[in-house]
């Protein structure tokens, strides 16, 4: 569970990009974070990596506290998260297989292990048959689904995706969403960040709106699939 | 620590070295001319101090005393000497041992030239004693000292030497550690820029890894890695080179100055090389580590 306790976040500058955020996300949801460009969603996206501390307030997730978190436990939380970015990070050295892997070696899993998982999550993104190619000869959407298998492959309770589809066309954003989706079924918790209102529209469900580093709505929304 | 990460940090390491290859090579060239400028200064400061050591066990004091003075008189002033800390052995050569020795060095083969003395000991009064210091540092001090004693005629000593040598030895220290130490800032400098490239190539890697929960040690050790075998290269070039030039210098040196092979004395290579490995893969080592480590402290924060 994601709680997120009267949180605020001002920057030196004096820039208040959050304010008075109250969220709870129950495990196993599939959650959508909405806004403007400025609205605060990535800011909220980076103290949930711990990669910022909250001026004010408290974030805490699977039982865990951020503020109190010492430094040497930062890694071992961050491995119960998976991330997925907008413009996929991936490695351009390494083809398919070795971005995947990169992921399992970075937090010590054996050759063993690696060799047994990454063929099966490659299989879940629909990507088996390209484990050879490099990224830079994948399509936007291939390479989004590079990334989520990353993300992925070390079994996190919360996956966080910044934009998963803002470099994607429609055909390629719908497909990303619905392996999202399918990912959640599976049991993890989803929590995507985007300023997409079609994607939002498409797939409904719960829809948290920041505007000005504030909540303006949090509600249950139909999705056009579901009408479908 | 399971092996496979250590041994997935060492070829990342690896790879980061092929990757800027050139600056790579710019450090490994500073670095083995800082430990080549070292190692010179090494073996020739070791060898001053072989042969300042080879000195002090050959070059002595004589205590010469006045005449007339009784056995019992010069033995009472030796045990007083004797007493002394910086006095590593001391020996009583009698007058009459004096004039044996004598009569051994010059009189050999025409021993009847020195029957016309055998009643009448041409160096009586010649009773002295022969002195060897811990340290030939002290030799001013304790001269000095001995020759205010009363009943003390004369002290022979050797000082030219043994100053030229320890203040050659000064100078050549004073100039290495001065050299070598900038060599080594500038060696510091060139490998930290090294990694610095290498940190600014891998940043999005690093960031990466960091944010899918890769511990400090695993996002730096392949810099680390790289600093260190940048080093052990570095080192180890000058050593092979050093071992060459020392060997066929001190061949050439042996062979052309055989006449001053009494005081140029060189310390054999197999003597000299251990320590010098040690301390040059310590120093090569110590370059690559500190500056990747510091600079990479820098740049890669959790």
């Amino acid at each position: 569970m994601i709680e997120i306790l009267d949180v605020c976040k001002t920057y030196g500058t004096g820039n208040r990009a959050l304010r008075d955020i109250n969220i709870t996300i129950e495990d196993g949801e599939f959650v959508f974070i909405m806004g403007r460009s400025g609205s605060g969603k990535t800011t909220l996206l980076r103290l949930l990596v711990k990669e910022e501390e909250p001026t004010s307030g408290e974030i805490i997730v699977n039982d865990r506290e951020l503020r109190c978190m010492p430094r040497r436990h930062i890694p071992r939380y961050r491995r119960s998260l998976g991330i997925v970015f907008q413009d996929f990070r991936l490695l351009k050295d390494r083809n398919v297989f070795e971005n995947v892997a990169f992921a399992q070696r970075v937090v010590g899993a054996s050759s063993r292990a690696i060799r047994e998982s990454v063929p099966e999550m490659l299989k879940l993104v629909g990507l088996s048959a390209k484990y050879k190619s490099l990224p830079q000869h994948l399509s936007g959407g291939e390479q989004q689904r590079v990334a989520i298998a990353r993300a992925l492959i070390n079994r996190p309770e919360v996956l966080l995706a910044d934009e998963p589809t803002g470099n994607l066309d429609y055909q390629n954003a719908v497909e990303i969403m619905d392996l999202l989706w399918d990912i959640n079924q599976m049991g993890t918790t989803v929590v995507v960040v985007t300023h997409s209102q079609e994607m939002v529209d498409l797939m409904g469900g719960r829809v948290i709106t920041l505007d000005k580093g504030q909540v303006l709505s949090d509600e249950i929304r139909d999705g056009f699939r579901d009408e479908d | 620590m399971r092996i496979s990460v250590l041994w997935y940090c060492f070829k990342q390491g690896i790879k980061n070295i092929f990757k800027n290859v050139w600056f790579s090579l710019a450090s490994v060239a500073t670095i083995s001319a800082s430990v080549f400028l070292f190692c010179l200064f090494f073996s020739i400061l070791t060898n001053i101090q072989f042969m300042v050591k080879n000195m002090e066990s050959t070059v002595g004091i004589t205590v010469l005393f006045d005449e007339g003075l009784s056995e019992t008189d010069i033995l009472a002033l030796g045990a007083a000497i004797g007493g002394r800390s910086e006095i590593k052995e001391m020996t009583y050569i009698s007058s009459e041992e004096a004039w044996e020795s004598f009569q051994k060095d010059y009189f050999a083969g025409h021993e009847e030239l020195a029957a016309g003395f055998a009643e009448d000991n041409p160096l009586a009064g010649s009773a002295s004693y022969e002195i060897h210091l811990h340290d030939i540092s002290a030799q001013n001090e304790v001269v000095t000292w001995m020759q205010g004693l009363d009943g003390v005629r004369q002290v022979n000593y050797s000082n030219t030497i043994v100053e030229g040598f320890a203040g050659f030895n000064r100078v050549v220290g004073l100039l290495s550690l001065v050299i070598t130490g900038v060599l080594l800032l500038v060696a510091m400098f060139l490998i930290s820029n090294t990694i610095s490239v290498a940190a600014a190539f891998r940043k999005q890697e690093s960031q990466i890894m960091r944010l899918i929960g890769a511990t400090n040690f695993m996002i730096r050790a392949p810099f680390i890695v790289e600093g260190v075998v940048i080093g052990l290269i570095g080192a180890g070039i000058p050593l092979a080179g050093i071992y060459v030039l020392y060997t066929r210098s001190v061949t050439y040196l042996t062979e052309r100055f055989s006449i001053l092979s009494g005081v140029f004395m060189f310390l054999p290579m197999e003597e000299l090389y251990p320590a010098m490995i040690c301390v040059a893969m310590g120093l090569g080592v110590g370059i690559g580590f500190f500056g990747s480590f510091f600079t990479i402290r820098k740049y890669l924060k959790v």
